[in-house]
């Protein structure tokens, strides 16, 4: 290693301390390589990120609360991550699409390597990472919609379990997250969020809304053509036109309890 | 066997084959009467003659009818266009008639020498359309028959071939259920001992021997339909060591087996996935790990076993219905019925199944086994 090179700053993520200590034992030929930071959990991973700023991140798929997704959807960074993962065929899928860096475990001496230059060109050439929410969406097994939602505000990590939503607001290039009286901005379009969702529990009412339709108590007119959703806890929420006839259609097909 | 059977009953002819030929001539005495009649009424026999004309023709002619059955076989409904089914019978029934009026006429010359049958060739020879069209007829009406035997024939050996082919399917599932080893579990466990080798290459070799211990028996259990349940207890604590390599402090685990329960005969591997499930679903999506508990309990007539672990309280909507718990459920509704009682509740962080179904207790040779494997 020519003096002149930074050392590169990486963090490994992962629930298994057997598996963090074999990319650890990985990296020990890598002098150039300086291991910031060891993470059991999605949760330290995104507080080390913001306190190491490391340039390679090794980031485990499957994890307790915050996936690998979840975790690079609210990092922000323009580290290059290595995701590693046992086997998942949607997750292996995923990347494979979106040109992501991945190793399966075990690990092989080759393989790694070969991730490792990848990813030290594309911290050279500082080439975009792709988004991650295109990359958790395509990870996500045919038939299954998202079950939480992660919320970063400021280094607080907010994980808002889908069925507690209450609405979903249209904000600009935000959508507002309504959960339990409290609002959370998240950085999505609110189209992109609503591909995500459960068509039978969550209906687009209105160009600006989502509602989840559990919350709903009543209808009632508003205006000449327009009307009014009101929630349990009170919130009323404008219904377009289109927004009633999908409404309609839902509880239609609903038995009523 | 019992395809076998329907095969060779359907190349035999049916009359024959299943010794119904009484009926077929008792059907056919009303018969002889008819024809008796019509030589009587349309060729002015007197009834005498009528009556021993037309017995004799009759019985001959039931034999020569048995014969329709191979031309229906040769010329099969659904394969066979309609003008040469008409045809192929019509000239078998012309052929098979004109046979019989030749008989008739030996029948006739026998007659003859009785003074009571003087003139009854004369009489024989108006008769010859009358009867030509009668047997015509009784022909294709035979041709008639077979067919609708031949077709139920065909439906009967359709539905068994269904009937057969669901229970084929559903074996072959059972056995797929039983057999799987989730590739999940077999890469963790994999990369674990990859870990080991340089950390702690005794243990590495330890974790190897469990991990080969549980694929054997796994494997093996695979083949059987029922074993006793400390056999399966084995398996699961061997899967639950492993999965403590994984998840170190984080996976902990109770048993509370009542001893009895042991040499309960249960279907293999059927508690296998749920303890997966409880620490994939369950433990593995804590941060702080948890708890995997199993219970058994012997009630009267019945077993039941309890598996819980603890979970994630936002998450365990989804949990619900997983595939695991859906295809242990199917597994005991097709060996138990009705007799099936199972439970999956998720309340305050605790997921819990409760399985119940009809004790069976294994022989008292295999239970001694278990002693001895449990000794060693």
């Amino acid at each position: 290693m020519t003096a002149t090179k930074n050392p590169l700053g990486a963090i490994i993520v992962d629930d298994e301390q057997l598996a963090r200590h074999a990319v650890r034992e990985l990296l020990s030929a890598h002098s150039e390589v300086q291991i910031l930071a060891e993470c059991a959990n999605g949760i330290e991973a995104v507080k080390a990120v913001t306190e190491h700023k490391p340039a390679l991140i090794f980031l485990d798929v499957q994890m307790p609360k915050l996936s690998g997704f979840d975790v690079l959807e609210l990092i922000n960074t323009d580290a290059a991550v290595i995701f590693t993962t046992a086997f998942d065929q949607y997750a292996m899928r995923a990347f494979e699409v979106h040109a992501v860096d991945y190793l399966l475990k075990p690990i092989g001496r080759e393989r790694f390597e070969t991730a490792l230059a990848h990813a030290k060109s594309r911290i050279d050439k500082k080439s975009p990472a792709p988004r991650a929410e295109d990359l958790a969406a395509a990870a996500r097994p045919p038939q299954q919609f998202l079950e939480r939602a992660v919320v970063k505000d400021g280094t607080r990590v907010t994980i808002i379990p889908i069925a507690k939503l209450d609405y979903l607001e249209a904000q600009d290039d935000y959508v507002a997250l309504a959960s339990a009286g409290k609002k959370h901005l998240k950085q999505q379009t609110i189209a992109s969020l609503e591909a995500c969702l459960d068509p039978q529990c969550f209906v687009r009412i209105h160009r600006s809304y989502i509602v989840n339709l559990e919350r709903v108590t009543r209808i009632e007119p508003y205006g000449k053509d327009s009307k009014i959703a009101i929630l349990s806890d009170g919130t009323r929420l404008p219904v377009s036109r289109n927004g009633y006839v999908r409404l309609q259609e839902l509880l239609d097909q609903r038995p009523r309890s | 066997m019992a395809v076998w059977r329907s095969r060779t009953d359907a190349l035999m002819h049916p009359l024959l084959a299943r010794s119904r030929l009484g009926v077929y001539a008792v059907a056919w005495i009303p018969l002889s009467f008819f024809l008796g009649y019509l030589l009587h009424a349309g060729a002015h026999l007197p009834w005498l003659a009528a009556a021993a004309l037309a017995f004799p023709l009759c019985l001959v002619y039931q034999f020569m009818c048995l014969s329709a059955w191979y031309s229906c076989k040769s010329a099969p409904l659904e394969k066979t266009n309609a003008g040469r089914l008409a045809l192929t019978h019509a000239t078998a029934a012309a052929l098979v008639s004109l046979l019989w009026l030749q008989l008739g006429k030996l029948l006739v010359a026998g007659l003859s020498r009785f003074a009571a049958f003087s003139d009854l060739s004369v009489r024989y020879t108006t008769a010859i359309p009358l009867l030509f069209a009668a047997g015509f007829l009784l022909y294709l009406l035979a041709v008639a028959y077979y067919y609708v035997i031949l077709s139920l024939e065909a439906s009967r050996e359709a539905q068994t071939r269904v009937m057969e082919s669901t229970v084929l399917a559903r074996d072959a599932e059972l056995k797929a259920l039983k057999a799987q080893v989730n590739p999940h579990f077999l890469f963790n466990s994999l990369n674990s001992i990859s870990a080991l080798t340089s950390i702690d290459p005794a243990k590495a070799r330890e974790m190897c021997i469990l991990l080969a211990e549980f694929l054997r028996t796994t494997l093996g259990l695979g083949e059987k339909s029922s074993i006793p349940l400390g056999e399966e207890l084995q398996l699961l604590e061997r899967f639950l060591a492993i999965e403590k390599v994984r998840f170190g402090t984080r996976l902990e685990m109770r048993e509370d087996i009542q001893e009895d329960t042991k040499f309960a005969l249960i279907p293999p591997l059927l508690l296998q996935p749920l303890v997966e499930n409880a620490v994939t679903h369950g433990i593995a999506n804590l941060l702080d790990g948890g708890v995997v508990s199993l219970t058994t309990r012997s009630t009267g007539s019945r077993l039941t076993v309890i598996i819980e672990n603890t979970c994630d309280v936002d998450a365990t909507r989804a949990r619900h219905g997983g595939l695991g718990i859906a295809n242990v459920r199917r597994r005991l509704e097709a060996r138990y019925g009705n007799e099936t009682d199972m439970r999956v509740t998720a309340d305050a962080g605790i997921f819990r199944v409760q399985l119940s179904f009809p004790l069976e207790i294994a022989s008292v040779a295999v239970a001694e086994t278990i002693h001895e494997e449990a000794a060693r």
